[in-house]
């Protein structure tokens, strides 16, 4: 609209101190936004392109503080040669990259099954809750609902004692299906708290219709429930996704050679003494580039999951 | 948001279910029979434990078995015995079994080791002490500091929040290349915390070489240390921890900001407030529930706070930096007492607990939208 009004003829004339002022303060104020976005760009994005690029280099450039690629420095495989993933020793045996690649498959499994079951159980647990009316005892629907939401206050710590003497006797230390279980746990109260909120959005007309053709709740909820919510589910699983592959307390205590995962190896290198910085970077940057696709690629899923809850 | 319980089932299913006794008969059955065999195997282990007999079980294995065979059985007789009514149970049953067994039994499990003497290296076995580790804990001037730096933590949360809320405000507005802006702030939150403790609390901020020790001298920070005094070392954890849970904060708030009726800034705008005004009289009163909600959970995941304090500063100098998480971590790392460090779990638990009812309770108060 200002765009039109400054073109049109009869405007001209009429630009006076006032206007022009106006238009100094727009421009001024689009030019604050703009360099407070690109600020805050350069303070999220930076620590991740640091250490994309100093796997790329060598002692003296770290020395330098070189930052830009082929401007400051020439790239170098050397801090993928030692993951044994640059492209000279890709081929041949490296024992590092089979320590790598088998934390890389734990993390990678037990995200995997751990947010799939969550998702599987939260949904089921959501859409009964949304649905019909229960009774547990003396639980009601509300007090089951706050009964799995309250999980998420309950601190990683309390469990984590009682559950290594609980594993140790049951043979689960060390093992990815402990994991698997405890993940779950954790990230079951976030995907309740998205899919409650997706189910609740779908109306309760589309199971009626189908339950007078002839389907079962079940039927009813598997056919034509489960593809509306697809959207939610996927956002829970993502978010589980996140959660699950960072996580790094329980991994720590409750592993130590055959189920370790990614976090676990990138912190005993970080505490052990005189590793180098390009090896540590790189291997840094394995452990979270998998993220970091998942968020440019699914951005869409992941705020709809976080803001599941936010807006009533 | 859940089911409001005078309204009944928002579903209504009527069915005829014919349910004979002999089926009846088999699903009460089963429960019985898995629970007996639960009991049994439970008891012939507790015998072999206590070693009054030797059935060869070498872990608690069989128990487990058991124990998730009664919950299917459980699972299957609830179709067997209602029918209809049991499948709508049967959404339910699973994810509340899951929960109860894996948070309720440990947690008894827990108390009972939180009063005795259990160091799991040495062949002791576990002995009860009684209130002697809650007299350790109440003398343990490092739990107390703990708990102090938490205080710290949680009140690190209000400027967070301010600048999630700038940053939400400045997506909302009219600008270009939004969704390039969102993705770029959203990545801080997709990184493990381990590895943002190695990216920024390692190398960045190392003293020699780190871009981030560079800045600071270059601004006139002489000799940059970041984890040198104990203020300092606080600060540094709390602006790491910050930098990855600020996106959270800001697309909850974005996620409200956009749910504002655009008329309702629009009518604030014809009524002449403008800038400043406009955002304290309409658009921050109608952001305090969902603000209420983004600082709650927030202040969940921060009592959580230990992955970036264990593998940066492990607590120190002097224990400026510990959490109460990372506290009990080393106690067990250092010592491997179980008991000690599971008392210590727990009356955090019971703090925690405390606290957040009551802020929940405030929360609930203030929250009402003002308008």
């Amino acid at each position: 609209m200002t765009e039109a009004a400054r073109l049109s003829p009869d405007q001209i004339f009429r630009d006076g101190g006032a206007d022009l002022a106006h238009r100094a303060k727009w421009w001024t104020g689009r030019f604050a936004i703009y360099a407070v976005l690109l600020l805050w760009t350069l303070i999220a994005l930076f620590p991740i392109y640091w250490t994309l690029t100093t796997s790329f280099k060598m002692a003296p450039n770290v020395m330098k503080g070189d930052l830009i690629p082929w401007v400051d420095f020439q790239p170098k495989w050397l801090g993928w040669k030692s993951l044994g993933l640059s492209p000279d020793t890709i081929g041949s045996e490296s024992t590092v990259r089979e320590q790598f690649l088998r934390r890389f498959a734990n993390s990678a499994i037990i995200a995997l099954s751990s947010s799939t079951l969550a998702v599987i159980l939260g949904s089921l647990a959501a859409y009964g809750l949304s649905r019909f009316s229960y009774r547990f005892a003396w639980m009601k629907n509300d007090d089951i609902s706050f009964f799995f939401l309250s999980q998420l206050i309950l601190p990683p710590v309390v469990l984590a004692l009682p559950f290594l003497v609980l594993y140790k006797e049951l043979a689960l230390l060390d093992s990815r299906i402990g994991l698997i279980l405890l993940y779950t746990l954790t990230v079951l109260p976030i995907v309740i708290w998205i899919m409650r909120d997706q189910f609740a959005s779908i109306p309760t007309e589309l199971e009626e219709a189908a339950l007078v053709d002839g389907l079962s709740i079940w039927g009813a909820f598997l056919t034509i429930i489960l593809p509306i919510a697809l959207p939610g589910m996927v956002a829970a699983f993502i978010l589980s996704l996140v959660l699950t592959w960072n996580e790094y307390f329980f991994a720590a205590l409750l592993t130590s050679t055959h189920a370790n995962t990614l976090p676990v190896m990138v912190a005993s290198q970080t505490g052990s003494q005189g590793i180098s910085w390009w090896s540590m970077a790189a291997l840094s940057t394995a452990a979270i580039m998998p993220l970091i696709l998942i968020g440019i690629l699914l951005e869409k899923y992941i705020i709809k999951g976080m803001a599941a809850g936010a807006v009533k | 948001m859940s089911v409001d319980m005078s309204s009944g089932d928002l579903l209504h299913v009527v069915t005829a279910d014919d349910i004979s006794t002999g089926r009846r008969a088999f699903g009460r059955g089963i429960v019985w029979l898995s629970a007996a065999v639960l009991g049994l195997v439970a008891v012939l282990q507790v015998l072999q434990v206590t070693g009054q007999a030797d059935f060869g079980f070498r872990n608690w294995r069989p128990t487990l078995y058991a124990f998730v065979l009664w919950a299917a059985c459980l699972c299957w007789a609830q179709v067997l015995l209602y029918g209809e009514h049991g499948k709508r149970t049967l959404f339910v049953l699973p994810a509340a079994l899951f929960v109860v067994s894996l948070t309720v039994f440990p947690l008894l499990f827990g108390l009972l080791i939180a009063f005795s003497s259990w160091n799991l290296s040495s062949p002791d076995g576990r002995q009860f002490n009684g209130l002697a580790n809650l007299r350790q804990m109440w003398t343990d001037p490092f739990y107390w500091n703990a708990l102090g730096n938490m205080v710290w933590y949680v009140l690190a949360i209000l400027p967070e929040y301010a600048i999630a809320f700038g940053l939400a405000l400045l997506l909302n507005a009219q600008i270009r290349a939004r969704k390039f802006f969102r993705i770029a702030f959203l990545l801080p939150l997709m990184l493990s915390p381990v590895a943002v403790s190695w990216m920024i609390g390692k190398s960045m901020m190392e003293v020699r070489f780190g871009p981030l020790a560079t800045l600071a001298r270059r601004l006139g920070w002489e000799n940059p240390s970041f984890f040198g005094s104990p203020e300092i070392a606080r600060a540094t954890i709390m602006v790491m921890d910050a930098w990855t849970f600020i996106p959270f904060m800001m697309i909850m708030l974005l996620a409200g900001l956009q749910a504002i009726p655009k008329e309702l800034t629009e009518a604030a705008r014809v009524d002449g407030a403008t800038g400043w005004k406009s955002f304290w009289e309409v658009t921050f009163p109608l952001m305090l529930p969902v603000s209420v909600t983004a600082i709650l959970i927030r202040i969940i995941f921060k009592l959580k706070l230990a992955d970036i304090v264990i593998n940066v500063t492990s607590g120190g100098p002097g224990g400026a930096t510990d959490t109460v998480t990372s506290f009990i971590f080393r106690e067990y790392r250092d010592r491997s007492n179980v008991g000690y460090g599971t008392l210590l779990a727990m009356v955090y638990l019971v703090i925690i607990v405390v606290f957040m009812t009551v802020l929940m309770k405030l929360a609930g108060r203030w929250a009402r939208p003002r308008t």
